[in-house]
């Protein structure tokens, strides 16, 4: 028989206004296993606690429920408290009264029988708990970065400040991401080259930071503390040992054509690139789809020409292995896809461009050396219209439901940069609302309309078309004038969405982190655990999590660092017992449970089994602890009921369904 | 079908001669011509016909009886090899049990090829011998229409010719398939080292007349009220002698459930009505997505539930949500039920979904 002690509490009136706590206290005495029960105004306080383990010593209970909030919320306070007086902590039961029961109910009456079942129903669990001893997993003390924008790089510098060693994987040829790409940054119209690349130049020589360029993620297993990542460095056909990053092979090629990327493609680019000037780490990349060597077999004008002798058409991907403690993801992002609004004509009219190509246009490495100028004829613009929110805040269908958060700011930035530098030029600038929360930017944005007299219309436009003279006719509504309006400019700048990179769903997959239906990764708790994935070990920083400006940005990378930090401090990780396993004289060796794992904690060994007296060989599952993270998959695919889980047992989930059934 | 029996016994006797295979898995026949049931044959001259059968009650999926079969010879072989070694011989001169030959038609090779996905059995120890099936009839309804007293039956191509001691009766065999086989998915072994087909059908042709899944249409067209009636009316039936479960391949737990008195759900006297009920209801879900839909289960109930709906409608679901899955198409497929797929399967939020709501 065992002594159970049951802890109703009130929450102030966030439970006891909805369920009658006292009734619910009498209900339970009446279980023959609950030797004790009582509530109170707030269990988790220190008052409460203390309840608790008088309770504990007084009544030698031997499991205790607390009847409060989500275990997700004090189910680890309430273990303590349990520890502290001597039960182990595992004889602990939640039972959620308040987010599953008093939130949701109006009826005091509904909600005090729900209380009551749910109470009754920990209690037959409890009962059947067994004490369980978490174990012990070493920590190695390294930490990957995916991603190597402003976010990754912050990350990493915080995290080898510290004394650990971080390797970056950065998918393009450089680090930089981004913010490398942009022109200015607001509030304070500083030049993003000049704050951005000093740090990429502090990670390459930082002695604890290793960058891997060029590389991808190509397979990660393993659990918090000790990952085992796969990382493929792709062929660049340039050795990065030997490559001195003096760039005769970039202008040699005689192949122009590839997309220049970092120009947003407004320019074209040799086969053998390096992004641009500031590049980490600055060595040629060749691109193999363009380089006339690959597509012909001549060619080699690079190779002929390098003093460094460091081209290699021979080179292949090379995958290597390396273990990790830690891993912060830092995607990023990618402007989103503006052709499905093409009633603004992006894809027929060169004159309309998205927000990241007006800021290489505008910038002095840009390919029109920081004049502004019409891509269509090289041009001087004396118009510009900014249409806001293309694609963000979408309800069509066509884009996308969020705010994307650094439009407003970077318009407002463009707009007064180029009244700045242009006085001739007209800005009118299209918005459904200007959102400018935020140190300083609400007075950017006023000193935008005020001092820089940019046009600000609200509402949204309804088409952009090529008039006669060959300049582009914006076709809007001014919502505040209620008339239309009919604007001939000479460019259109649409503020187009930000989305998740596209690679982050291969990459939540392999880390087996949860992503939202817009592919933001989702953390831990939207406010008391915003930098954590819900996957132990797993970091979130930058706008792979939501959209964010750099300032945001930045400081989120710091706090990953922190996290992170915290974790590689530790030499060892207390592991959860709440695992899997299997009854050996039940397991059919079918592999069920193996095809269901999301985190490869099952294989298979041929070993001698004992059954009614028949020694015999079988095909048994046997589960690895230390990647078993207890989601219990396996125990619900196990036909036999062969696999099942500690401290969440077949038998315990089927006691609670009993009570509830009762 | 003589001439198939002549080529199968042929083919075994050769196999078990030269040493090729140790046993064979066949069928026999019982105390009436139609009642036939699987045998193991050890010898070539037990291998005689009239022993040995192959004729159009040769329903039964011979499939799961390589589980035991297979068991037993390797635990024969390890028993003699820790004899020898007790006795200081060497164990490793105790030859290995060598393989089994086994004749699947062609919807018992999908429960073949489940069983090898499951890791049931080995395919080192079996040589599988496809036979050609044309479909196997149903002595329950050929004895409803109007046939009793029966002392042989004749195949004799589409007809069967019964000899009664009342008389002689002619059926169209279509009209006395079984249900499995009015359904049939099709006449191509699945899985076979050698098929024994003397006159091959079309590509394509020899699929069932009847739809697989009218039945499951007809009770998913009912209220849930006429449904409940429906199955209270069949289930009621149940004896819980546990045919269906014995026969059925994809039921092969070292420890089925219902004999393991931890589980909470084993054979006991009922409690309420409901019970039996729950019985099926276990089993299909514990089936759901392995089942090949072989049609063992309603073959072999002596009480003649319709059991293969409760399966046929899992099937159908399974379609339905997850797209076409045949269980037993191919050996080591992923079934949709039990496969995590790291590409699609994260975590959506729900929240998002919800609109935060």
């Amino acid at each position: 028989m065992q002594r159970i002690g049951v802890f109703v509490c009130w929450c102030g009136s966030n439970i006891a206004a909805t369920v009658d706590v006292d009734r619910v206290v009498e209900a339970v005495k009446t279980d023959p296993n609950v030797v004790h029960a009582e509530n109170y105004q707030y269990m988790c306080s220190e008052a409460g606690q203390k309840l608790i383990r008088d309770a504990i010593t007084e009544h030698q209970l031997t499991g205790i429920v607390v009847c409060s909030c989500s275990p997700r919320m004090h189910e680890q306070t309430f273990r303590k408290t349990a520890e502290a007086a001597g039960l182990n902590q595992y004889m602990v039961e939640i039972a959620n009264i308040r987010e599953q029961c008093s939130w949701i109910h109006k009826d005091k009456d509904e909600g005090t029988e729900k209380a009551i079942i749910l109470a009754r129903a920990a209690i037959a669990k409890v009962c059947l708990n067994a004490p369980l001893q978490p174990g012990q997993s070493k920590v190695v003390k390294r930490a990957l970065i995916i991603g190597g924008g402003i976010a990754g790089i912050q990350s990493a510098i915080d995290i080898a400040d510290a004394g650990y060693k971080v390797d970056i994987v950065e998918r393009t040829p450089t680090i930089g991401g981004k913010m490398a790409q942009l022109d200015k940054t607001f509030p304070t119209l500083d030049c993003a080259s000049c704050i951005v690349t000093p740090k990429m130049v502090e990670c390459a020589q930082h002695p604890n930071i290793t960058i891997y360029a060029y590389s991808e993620v190509e397979e990660v297993k393993g659990f918090v503390g000790n990952f085992n990542v796969k990382i493929r460095k792709k062929a660049r056909y340039v050795d990065e040992t030997k490559c001195t990053g003096c760039a005769v092979c970039t202008e040699k090629c005689p192949s122009r054509k590839g997309r220049n990327e970092f120009n947003c493609g407004l320019d074209t680019r040799g086969a053998v690139y390096i992004p641009f000037a500031q590049a980490i780490p600055n060595v040629a990349t060749i691109d193999a789809t363009n380089c006339l060597h690959f597509k012909t077999g001549k060619c080699g004008i690079c190779a002929k020409n390098c003093s460094a002798n460091a081209i290699d058409f021979e080179q292949k991907d090379e995958i290597f292995e390396e273990q990790y403690g830690a891993i912060v993801v830092a995607t990023g992002y990618q402007i989103s896809d503006v052709t499905k609004f093409d009633e603004y004509q992006y894809t027929k009219h060169p004159d309309v461009v998205t927000s990241l190509e007006l800021e290489r246009l505008m910038n002095a490495a840009g390919p029109s050396k920081g004049v502004l100028v019409k891509p269509s004829d090289g041009k001087h613009p004396h118009d510009i219209v900014f249409i806001q929110c293309v694609g963000s805040r979408d309800i069509s269908g066509r884009g996308k439901c969020y705010c994307s958060k650094i439009c407003c700011m970077y318009t407002a930035k463009h707009a007064m940069l180029i009244r700045e530098k242009y006085p001739d030029v007209n800005v009118h600038v299209f918005y459904i609302d200007v959102r400018t929360p935020g140190k300083n930017f609400d007075e950017f944005y006023r000193r935008a309309v005020e001092q820089y007299n940019v046009d600000y219309i609200k509402g949204m436009v309804g088409k952009v078309y090529e008039n006669e003279k060959g300049g582009l006719t914006v076709q809007a509504v001014d919502l505040i004038s209620n008339e239309r309006v009919m604007l001939d400019t000479d460019m259109v700048v649409l503020a187009a969405a930000i989305e998740p990179s596209d690679g982050v769903k291969h990459i939540a997959s392999m880390l087996t982190a949860s992503i939202d239906t817009n592919n933001f990764l989702t953390e831990a708790h939207p406010k008391l655990r915003p930098v954590e994935s819900p996957t132990a070990g797993v970091f979130l920083s930058g706008v792979c999590q939501g959209p964010k400006d750099i300032p945001e940005t930045v400081s989120q990378a710091g706090a990953a660092a922190v996290k992170v930090v915290g974790l590689l401090a530790k030499d060892y990780l207390v592991t959860n017992p709440c695992t899997a396993h299997t009854d050996e004289t039940m397991c059919n060796g079918c592999s069920s449970c193996e095809r269901v794992c999301p985190y490869g904690a099952i294989s298979y060994i041929d070993k001698e089994v004992m059954d009614k007296g028949v020694r015999e060989v079988r095909r048994i599952a046997q589960v690895n602890g230390a990647l078993c993270q207890g989601c219990g998959a396996c125990t619900v695919a196990c036909p036999s009921g062969a696999m099942d889980l500690k401290g969440f047992s077949n038998k315990q989930i089927m006691a609670e369904v009993d009570a509830i059934c009762k | 079908m003589q001439e198939i029996t002549g080529l199968m016994v042929k083919r075994a006797k050769e196999l078990l001669e030269a040493g090729e295979v140790q046993r064979v898995i066949g069928w026999t026949t019982g105390d009436f011509c139609y009642d036939v049931t699987p045998a193991v044959f050890t010898k070539a001259e037990d291998l005689e016909e009239g022993k040995f059968v192959y004729n159009s009650f040769c329903g039964s999926n011979l499939s799961k009886y390589l589980i035991q079969t297979l068991r037993n010879d390797i635990n024969a072989v390890n028993t003699a090899k820790a004899m020898a070694a007790r006795k200081g011989e060497n164990p490793d001169d105790i030859p290995g049990p060598g393989k089994t030959l086994v004749f699947l038609k062609p919807c018992d090779t999908y429960s073949f090829n489940q069983l090898l996905t499951e890791h049931r059995i080995d395919k080192s120890l079996v040589y599988v011998i496809g036979v050609a099936c044309r479909g196997m009839a149903d002595i329950e309804k050929i004895k409803l229409m109007g046939a009793s007293g029966i002392t042989k039956v004749i195949d004799a191509g589409d007809k069967l010719e019964v000899k009664t001691i009342y008389g002689d009766k002619s059926f169209d065999k279509k009209d006395v398939l079984l249900e499995k086989c009015a359904c049939c998915k099709g006449k191509e072994h699945k899985y076979a080292d050698e098929v024994i087909d003397p006159e091959p059908l079309p590509e394509g042709e020899g699929k069932g007349p009847m739809d697989r899944m009218a039945g499951v249409t007809m009770l998913e067209e009912m209220t849930a009220e006429e449904r409940y009636a429906f199955w209270n009316d069949q289930l009621s039936r149940c004896i819980k002698c546990y045919a269906c479960r014995n026969a059925c391949p994809a039921c092969t737990c070292m420890k089925c459930v219902f004999d393991n008195p931890r589980s909470g759900v084993d054979s006991k006297a009922n409690v309420t009505e409901f019970e039996e009920k729950m019985y099926h209801i276990i089993r299909a879900f514990h089936v759901a997505g392995r089942c090949t839909d072989c049609g063992e289960c309603s073959r072999v109930c002596p009480q003649g539930i319709p059991l293969h709906l409760l399966n046929r409608k899992f099937i159908k679901d399974i379609n339905e949500f997850y797209g076409d899955y045949q269980a037993g198409e191919a050996e080591g497929q992923r079934a949709p039920l039990v496969n995590f797929d790291a590409e699609n399967d994260v975590e959506p939020s729900i929240v998002n979904e919800k609109g935060g709501n």
